[in-house]
């Protein structure tokens, strides 16, 4: 099972809980499983980019998951 | 009312109409295509279109067509000799002073009338010359490298 | 120093760069040095207002004018929802449309309204005074602390604040997005904090200050086939932009890159593309848009001046336990500041276990910033650097041993969430501590105080999208093909890093930057992404050339395969095929035609982020007490790279970033007056680092490996315009005394403020 990390700005989303284990193939399912469960999450993910095990991934919906892997949302960034 | 010009550009004739109003910068450019030149202000604050008019340094966004008449212009077109790069040109490219490349012409230009006139500058004396060209890539250190090592070329000497 | 253990026998030496003649003798070609027969010239009619309604547009006079051949407004490109994802950040393509030819509202002083193509300049600009624009002027909002206040004008009717606003945030809003980084327990923390250090700071709007301004022509061909010719760090980010701004399919636009004369991030969005492809469509001919000086000061895209709040609460012993910081980023006319990278910068450095970073996009009435160089980080770094100076100060601590303490390591969870790999802060800080430079008594000259000052700075490095292409010449050479404009030696590293896997001589190898129609899909060169992304596709794709190229042996010797290996440079019979000579890649292609055909080796990639690095800068800094003019006297720039493929111009980058910096520091900044009119827009006033300003500049490359990249690459253009903020103001404090808070230091505000001090 993955295990997602929301930080305290998106536990706020999440009625406190702050990391959650989902059994997910890939970034894709994942998702929709957290949005589901916490549905104020949408609006705020919309913004956020994924690191998957210290990665983070531009383009992630397919990206497959490990049992051990850990998920955190960070926020956009572009470069110069 | 055009402008009737005649000149001599990088060691050649040169004849062309412009208007009264144009600079050498816009002549060089569009009625010359000797787009080496560049232009990066046309206020005279960058550099970037340095040429030597009579052996001297100006910018040409400075300097009206018409002016040159009867004079001797030199572009970066004209700095090298046929396949020989002046030495300049060469540290320039073997110190890396260069990255976008588009302040290049207007400090190589510069570089060539400083050691024109002094052949072994200080480092301070190379910094308050090319004080007058812009580069916002480098932060000037392989620039003045360069100029130094090319001074040293010139007198023959290795740095 | 180095952490790689890899060995190279290419990558790392210094070669002349292949692009290099063209640009000392002047043939190189940038944006405006394109011709094309039959050619129009086009002029646009930029806002005297920073906060206008467009009431009405009359071009009935300027179309009628002799030579005047096409004339557009905002009504010719059409409004758009579309949103163009461009790695982390979407582009909106609504609001780009609208700054490159405003709808409805002129959002600042010079935002395009209209534009002209005429046969001549001059008849373009006459055209162009002809045109008659009705306004009608609004109050402006010029900068954050206008934009919050309550009764503050709304730029953008129906703006909702995106990310996480504050619950009792208004609905009317002048805010885009706000976002926020927790961690620990913040009261707690700060409970605990023997030293709490808290201040406001302020940093100006300034501007990359690329020389080259911005330039294109395009010609729209009978068949509906668009060519532009520009100067830009992504042509494939043109085409899609133009593309969705216009409503035309991309693959009928062509983009050629022009040699690119800087851009640090200000040459990513388009802002005359569209309107000379829509000039270009009326007159039926081709048409060139050139900006100004001024125009690009006035209507490119700066980057954000900021007010950033710090607080940093730390125990006797240096360890840091508590930090806050909210910061305000000016995003100019339309959503889209880097307010956020800047929060997840701002104590990147450190391992701090209770914290609470808060970040607002903030719409105003000037230009729309573009990203400039580490987008956000410098301001963020100058508060946050600044402050720590501070409690190394109260604690009677050395300020680098102060970061080494805080600093964090490998395995450390970041600010800004995942844990970190490999990286190389803790090298940096020592690397630093080592130096000479840091040891060198400070010798002030009569009549001047000489202060000394050091910082951090950190970046995230980007990965994203990547193509190139490596194809092999009968001769032995090889060309090697990518599509990202090589804006300050991208192309030599390229060529490198081919020579590393084929053993062909760099000088043989000819690195290329190919337009649109002639390679696969490149992001933009920015977030320091070229030699690590960018480079992995070249690096794949010259190892697909190479197993081409051991096939090719196996046919040869007439062996299976897997009995040729490749050892620098040439084909080398493995066991079962031993005793036949080793072949060259010039051996072998000699007889490309005979073996199979030509060899093009291909690769395209999809990058996650670079791993991320950090900067350590010492600055010296000279101040004349009487006339409050100060000038950077020495300076020494050490950095975490991964590995550098070609030294002089990882160097060449780390002393131009720090040189932005110093200027940002010392002198840098957009002056508006209250109704919003800029008042320096011109290198005369917008005063930029000249020689003459600078000394050399000290580079320390410190090699911690990437493990992303095959090399162990991790980029290196944006890190060091991260530190020099903070590594001038702290040198300053140490001169003077004074903790500056505002930016930059320019001689009238350091003179009252030692008037102050007494
Ligand atoms: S273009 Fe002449 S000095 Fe800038
Ligand atoms: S190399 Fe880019 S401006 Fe000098």
């Amino acid at each position: 099972m993955a295990t997602v990390h929301f930080s305290r700005g998106l536990a706020r989303y999440t009625g406190g809980v702050e990391s959650l284990t989902v059994d997910a193939p890939r970034v894709q399912e994942l998702l929709v499983v957290v949005t589901e469960r916490f549905p104020g999450l949408t609006q705020p993910l919309e913004v956020m980019a994924i690191a998957v095990d210290g990665e983070v991934h531009q383009h992630h919906d397919y990206l497959k998951l490990r049992p051990d892997s850990e998920i955190h949302f960070v926020p956009q960034i572009a470069g110069g | 009312m055009t402008v009737h010009v005649r000149t001599t550009i990088n060691a050649e004739p040169q004849e062309f109409l412009c208007e009264p109003g144009e600079t050498l910068l816009e002549a060089l450019r569009s009625r010359l295509g000797l787009t080496g030149t560049k232009e990066g202000c046309a206020t005279g604050d960058c550099g970037a279109c340095s040429v030597l008019l009579d052996g001297r340094l100006v910018p040409a966004c400075l300097v009206l067509a018409a002016e040159v008449s009867g004079r001797e212009v030199l572009t970066v077109e004209g700095v090298a000799t046929g396949d020989t790069l002046h030495p300049v040109q060469q540290k320039f490219l073997e110190h890396a002073a260069l990255q976008c490349g588009v302040c290049t012409p207007g400090f190589v230009v510069a570089a060539k009338a400083l050691l024109d006139h002094n052949d072994d500058p200080t480092e301070e004396q190379v910094r308050y010359w090319l004080a007058g060209n812009l580069c916002r890539c480098t932060g000037y250190d392989k620039i003045v490298r360069a100029v130094l090592d090319a001074a040293a070329d010139m007198r023959g000497v290795t740095v | 120093m180095s952490t790689a253990t890899k060995t190279f026998e290419h990558v790392g030496t210094r070669p002349i760069r292949h692009d290099g003649l063209d640009k000392v003798t002047g043939r190189a070609n940038y944006g405006a040095d394109y011709a094309l027969p039959g050619m129009l010239h086009g002029y646009v009619v930029r806002s005297p207002h920073a906060h206008a309604r467009i009431v009405s547009i009359d071009t009935s006079a300027a179309e009628a004018m002799a030579g005047v051949k096409a004339v557009v407004t905002g009504s010719d490109i059409p409004k758009t929802n579309a949103k163009l994802v461009m790695g982390e950040a979407a582009l909106d393509l609504g609001a780009m449309g609208d700054n490159a030819l405003a709808h409805d509202k002129a959002l600042y002083e010079g935002h395009a309204v209209a534009a002209v193509a005429a046969t001549s300049p001059e008849i373009a600009s006459a055209a162009a005074e002809a045109i008659r624009v009705v306004y009608e002027p609004l109050q402006p909002v010029m900068n954050v602390d206008q934009a919050l206040a309550p009764d503050a004008l709304i730029l953008h009717d129906g703006m909702v604040t995106k990310g996480r606003p504050k619950p009792d945030a208004p609905t009317r809003t002048n805010v885009a997005l706000r976002m926020e980084l927790t961690r620990g327990d913040l009261d707690k923390g700060f409970a605990g904090a023997d030293v709490v250090i808290e201040r406001t700071f302020t940093t100006p709007m300034v501007h990359q200050g690329y020389i080259e301004p911005h330039a294109c022509v395009a010609r729209w061909g009978e068949d509906g086939q668009v060519v532009v010719w520009t100067s830009t760090q992504g042509h494939f980010v043109v085409r899609d932009c133009c593309a969705g701004i216009l409503g035309i399919d991309a693959a009928r636009i062509k983009v050629i890159p022009s040699e690119i004369g800087g851009g640090f991030g200000g040459k990513i969005p388009v802002y005359l593309e569209p309107v000379a492809i829509a000039l270009a469509r009326k007159a039926h001919r081709p048409v060139k848009l050139v900006m100004s000086r001024e125009d690009v000061f006035r209507a490119s895209g700066p980057t954000s001046g900021t007010k950033i709040r710090v607080k940093l609460g730390a125990k006797k012993d240096g360890s840091f336990v508590a930090a806050s910081a909210s910061l305000y980023y000016e995003a100019g006319a339309y959503a889209g500041s880097p307010a956020g990278a800047g929060a997840m910068c701002a104590i990147a450095a450190y391992d701090i276990p209770n914290f609470l970073v808060e970040a607002y996009d903030i719409v105003v009435n000037r230009p729309k910033v573009a990203a400039y160089r580490a987008p956000g980080a410098p301001a963020a770094a100058f508060a946050v650097e600044s402050v720590v100076d501070e409690v190394a100060r109260r604690l009677g601590k050395d300020p680098i041993e102060l970061r080494l303490q805080n600093a964090v390591r490998e395995g450390d969870q970041a600010a800004y969430g995942p844990e970190f790999g490999p990286i190389g802060l803790r090298e940096v800080l020592e690397a630093a501590r080592c130096h000479p430079h840091w040891k060198a008594p400070l010798v002030p000259q009569p009549g001047r105080k000489v202060g000394r000052g050091v910082a951090c700075g950190f970046w995230f490095n980007a990965g994203l999208n990547s193509s190139a292409t490596v194809s092999l010449s009968a001769d032995g050479s090889a060309n090697v093909v990518t599509g990202n404009p090589d804006i300050g030696g991208t192309r030599v590293a390229q060529a490198l890093m081919v020579s590393e896997e084929l053993g062909i001589p760099v000088e043989r190898v000819r690195p290329i930057v190919a337009d649109t129609d002639s390679i696969g899909y490149n992001d933009v060169t920015g977030g320091s992404r070229v030699c690590y992304a960018t480079g992995m596709a070249v690096i794949e794709a010259a190892r697909d050339a190479q197993a081409q190229l051991r096939a090719r042996a196996a046919k040869i010797w007439d062996v299976p395969v897997e009995q040729v290996g490749w050892e620098r440079g040439r084909a080398i019979a493995l066991n079962g095929a031993s005793g036949r000579e080793p072949l060259t890649v010039s051996e072998l292609a000699a007889k490309l035609m005979h073996t199979g055909g030509p060899i093009i080796g291909s690769a395209t990639v999809n990058a996650p982020m670079a791993g991320p690095a950090f900067g350590a800068h010492i600055c010296d800094l000279e101040v004349d007490e009487d006339t409050g003019v100060s000038r950077v006297v020495r300076y020494t720039v050490v950095q975490d790279v991964g590995k550098a493929v070609h030294p002089s111009y990882v160097e060449g980058q780390m002393q131009g970033g720090a040189s932005q910096g110093i200027g940002w520091a010392l002198n840098e900044e957009y002056v508006y007056d209250a109704e919003g009119h800029l008042q320096n827009p011109g290198f005369l006033d917008y005063r930029m680092p000249v020689a003459s300003d600078l000394p050399m500049i000290d580079t320390v490359i410190i090699e911690v490996a990437n493990p992303l990249h095959p090399y162990g690459v991790r980029g290196v253009g944006e890190v060091p315009i991260v530190p020099p903020l903070a590594a001038v103001a702290n040198a300053m404090h140490d001169a003077t005394r004074v903790r500056f808070t505002a930016l930059p230091l320019s001689p009238p505000r350091v003179l009252a403020a030692l008037k102050q001090r007494g």
